[in-house]
């Protein structure tokens, strides 16, 4: 176990951890910010996407160690008011079916749109691949990107 | 205006209360530590709420509760039934909230999601819900104003009595509504003044899911919760020998670890206790990741099991079902089922004389067809929370048949069914896996032998390798063809392991004058059971590959060919027990063949057709696909669904264009194959799924006009994607794919 400082959504938090737990635990079990889904645990499903120093990466693979003092930002911290133009884009579509995968789709299509404002299709799906959707909300996903992309 | 009898009780089981606190009263957000309310909730929430029936209650500022009664798993039943309950009431859906019901079977009839019937069967009752609300609200209007019921209007939750120039508002009128009889009869509205119903409104949780709310299972947090994890025999047809767990007891965080089984041997279960595996390892610590490590450190012994038995009520017929012993092979599978092809088998309809049509035949076409096993992959792993004490149990999850799942549990734990208490949570997918509750029976036992609340949660690669799989199909099709290309005889000999898919009083049945369907089943110790469509997710798929292969040897156009059959199926049916209508058959035909320009070809484009109807529903597709450098990308799919009254099209809409990329993923990639019993595919890395990039481009789905009451969308909308996909790429390659997934044999995708 070792203490570990860790900054989220612009909080900063203590954890007592084993310092090989994946980031994903320790934000769903300890912290209880849950909106990070588990899904596969082994970066193949894209559920468990957050953002570290703004690029989208797989929580389930990512050591709570090597994040320390590194900006962590969940679903929860994306905006303080459910605003955020990709949020809005997801609503204006009405994205969700179960909407189990969709925190991971968001995230992803964020980082993908401050990389890239104006993604062509393909870059879209380039960058969508690793997120499943089981209930295969891909077209709506996709437009709901291209709109938020018009709107920044 | 229709009239309708009221069967609902008084106060159903709520009481009228007044909210101390400002939350919400009921339900699964007592159990979560941030609750947060959307916008609407916190800026309407009214001081007192008024209880006029159990599926709704309206606050003294007019704002409206509706309970949704079924769980929510993505066909947005949570925003679409209360609709039905809004428009009935007569008010403006922007001052409804809803809130999921718990489960109660007293106050709420059939919760539980399958077989797309939520708002067929839903409809009478939601309706009626609200009528009569609505009638209450009226008499309590009557009688304050003292003036006759039958001359006070309604309209956007507001009360009208023209003469009198007098007007109230819902809110105004609830509480001497709350106290007005329940009518005996009330009418409905008239189709065509339907105000909600037949608009697009927003999913009632879209906020809560994009800013990562806790809605499911698996974010249900409880103070001093322990967490656990499952091991299960590593292959079908295994079970437990012997536990040492000195290691795993060792590692840090770990509270206890015990076998627990489920489903007794001698238990007689329902229709939906399917288990995978009776016995199994559970492993019970502080965390998740904790325990994950120590399951590592098990050292378990398994051993093979013997021929049994397990005896089954399915729904009052008395079953005895033998599970074989022996490890399962997909090849032997194949194997197996390519040998039932020349075998006598059961005949389940025979019309005519098929033997002599096809002596007589001038052509005859055969082919057989194949599909595996399939594993759900529910993008939430099964899980359920438990709290079991010797007063009381208390259960949350995700959960597709709670009301079925409480008598198990009630069995099992030996308890009354009144003080079990479970509550649903949103489903992160179900598709008919979480029918099957044996995880909420091993969280129920875990929690009372570790007197705690529990999370019980699979892993990827347990939720993959315990499945309930859709069983393995085949079917082999003939069609005979006269000298002037006319299909006289057809015959179908359907099967599977371990159950027949064959739906034998379906098209072409009735439209064919020598007509057999003959099914065979194999048996097996694979745990199946539903999957989205059920046995049509495969008739529907290679049906209609079959039906495309077939108008091409007779020379005709694929849709009129399957016309001419519905034409004739109207006119002058064949037999008696044919389940569809040909003529709304025939119209999702007609549409799709308007809106996909099925008769303006362009080059470059390959083009396949589908159509099928199953759960009350009717739906034809055609899928568009071009080649890149022999890739199949599909560029376009029209879909057409006649499923009566749509009561939120966009909503809908959603539903067909997930079941359409479900139908194609499936189709191209979808497989659980297994070697001496171990399922050979454990996580999204080796079973593959249809990801962003192989999606189709653009999805349209039209809906056929009418005012026949709702039918089902959520499984309807898949089976015809598959054999449209299939014929599509027939265009495209000249080749015909039998054996899904198609993935196997296009060289770019293996």
């Amino acid at each position: 176990m070792a203490t570990i400082n860790l900054s989220i959504n612009g909080n900063k938090y203590v954890v007592d951890a084993d310092p090989k737990t994946p980031l994903l635990w320790v934000l769903r079990d300890k912290l209880n910010l849950s909106g990070t889904k588990y899904g596969c645990g082994i970066a193949q499903c894209g559920a468990c996407t957050i953002l570290l120093d703004g690029d989208a990466v797989r929580s389930c693979q990512l050591a709570v160690s090597v994040v320390e003092n590194k900006k962590i930002t969940t679903i929860e911290g994306l905006s303080e008011n459910g605003d955020h133009p990709i949020q809005k884009a997801w609503l204006e579509y009405d994205v969700p079916q179960c909407g189990y995968c969709q925190a991971g789709q968001i995230m992803s299509a964020v980082s993908l749109l401050e990389r890239n404002p104006k993604p062509t299709d393909e870059e879209i799906d380039s960058a969508m691949n690793g997120n499943l959707c089981r209930c295969g909300a891909y077209v709506r996903i996709k437009a709901a990107i291209k709109s938020a992309s018009n709107s920044i | 205006m229709t009239s309708i009898k009221t069967s609902l009780g008084r106060r159903s089981f709520l009481k009228v209360s007044v909210l101390s606190s400002g939350g919400l009263m009921l339900g699964f957000n007592s159990l979560l530590s941030c609750t947060a309310k959307t916008e609407k909730e916190v800026q309407a929430l009214p001081k007192e709420w008024f209880e006029l029936n159990g599926y709704l209650k309206i606050g003294e500022n007019g704002v409206v509760s509706i309970m949704s009664p079924n769980p929510e798993g993505g066909q947005n039943v949570k925003t679409s039934m209360p609709m039905i309950v809004a428009e009935e009431l007569d008010v403006a859906w922007e001052n409804v909230i809803v809130e999921q019901a718990p489960l109660n079977t007293a106050a709420f009839s059939r919760q539980f999601i399958g077989g797309s019937q939520a708002i067929r069967q839903g409809w009478k009752t939601l309706r009626m819900a609200g009528a009569t609300a609505r009638q209450m609200l009226r008499e309590a209007a009557a009688q304050t104003w003292q003036v006759s019921a039958e001359e006070i209007t309604t309209a956007g939750g507001v009360l009208y009595h023209k003469n009198s120039g007098k007007s109230a508002g819902y809110g105004e009128m609830a509480s001497a509504a709350a106290k007005i009889e329940v009518p005996e009869e009330v009418k409905l509205k008239d189709k065509k003044d339907f105000k909600i119903i037949g608009t697009s409104q927003k999913n009632v949780d879209g906020k809560k899911i994009v800013t990562g709310k806790p809605l499911f299972g698996m974010d249900i947090y409880r103070e001093g919760m322990l967490y656990a994890m499952i091991v299960h025999p590593p292959a079908f047809g295994m079970k437990l020998k012997s536990v040492d767990d000195t290691a795993a007891r060792a590692m840090p965080g770990i509270k206890d670890i015990f076998t627990v089984k489920s489903m007794e041997d001698d238990y007689e279960r329902l229709f939906f206790d399917t288990c995978t595996f009776p016995e199994v390892v559970a492993v019970i610590g502080t965390g998740t990741w904790e325990v994950m490590n120590a399951k590592k450190e098990l050292k378990i012994e398994w051993e093979p099991f013997s021929e049994h038995t397990i005896s089954r009520d399915a729904f009052g017929q008395k079953q005895t079902i033998t599970i074989p012993s022996g490890l399962e092979s997909t090849a032997t599978h194949l194997s197996k089922m390519a040998e039932m092809k020349d075998k006598q088998v059961t005949v389940a309809r025979k019309d005519g004389n098929p033997e002599e049509a096809f002596k007589n035949a001038a052509q005859i076409i055969e082919r057989t067809y194949t599909a595996p096993f399939l594993a759900h992959n529910c993008m939430e792993p099964m899980n359920f929370f438990a709290h079991v004490t010797p007063e009381k149990a208390e259960l949350a999850g995700p959960l597709q048949k709670p009301e079925l799942t409480e008598k198990t549990l009630a069995a099992r734990l030996g308890m009354p069914v009144e003080k079990i208490d479970i509550q649903m949570t949103r489903l992160g997918g179900g598709f008919g896996r979480r029918s099957y509750a044996h995880f909420l029976l091993e969280a129920a036992l875990i929690s009372q032998k570790v007197e705690a609340p529990v999370k019980l949660i699979y892993s990827r690669e347990d939720d993959m390798t315990s499945g309930i799989y859709r069983p393995a199909y085949s079917a082999t099709y003939r069609a005979a063809l006269d000298e002037q290309n006319n299909l006289i005889a057809f015959h179908v000999k359907a099967g599977g392991i371990p159950e027949s898919p064959l739906e034998e009083n379906r098209f072409p049945a009735g439209a064919v004058d020598n007509y057999l369907a003959e099914e065979w089943t194999i048996n097996s110790n694979l745990t199946t059971g539903s999957f989205r469509a059920p046995r049509s997710n495969f008739m529907g798929a290679v049906e209609q590959s079959f039906l495309d292969e077939v108008a091409e040897a007779a020379g005709k156009d694929p849709i009129e060919f399957r016309l001419e059959l519905l034409d004739r199926a109207a006119k002058n049916p064949v037999g008696e027990n044919n389940d569809y209508d040909p003529g709304r058959y025939a119209g999702v035909l007609q549409l799709v063949r308007e809106k996909s320009d099925w008769n303006s070809p362009v080059t470059g484009v390959h083009r396949g057709v589908s159509a099928y109807f199953c759960h009350n529903s009717y739906v034809a597709q055609v899928i568009d696909l071009t080649l890149e450098k022999d890739k199949p990308v599909i560029e376009r799919v029209c879909c057409a669904v006649d499923c009566g009254i749509v009561v939120n099209p966009d909503a809908a809409t959603n539903l067909a264009e997930g079941a359409i990329v479900d139908g194609i993923g499936n189709a191209l990639f979808g497989a659980m194959t297994f070697k001496e019993g171990v399922p050979e595919k454990n996580n999204f890395h080796n079973y593959r799924m249809i990801r962003h990039g192989e999606a189709p481009k653009s999805i349209d789905v039209h809906f056929a006009q009418n005012d026949l009451d709702p039918t089902g969308m959520g499984e309807p909308t898949f089976p015809p994607a598959l054999s449209a996909l299939a014929n599509a790429l027939y265009k495209a390659s000249g080749k015909r794919y039998y054996h899904q997934p198609f993935m196997a044999e296009i060289p770019s995708e293996g």
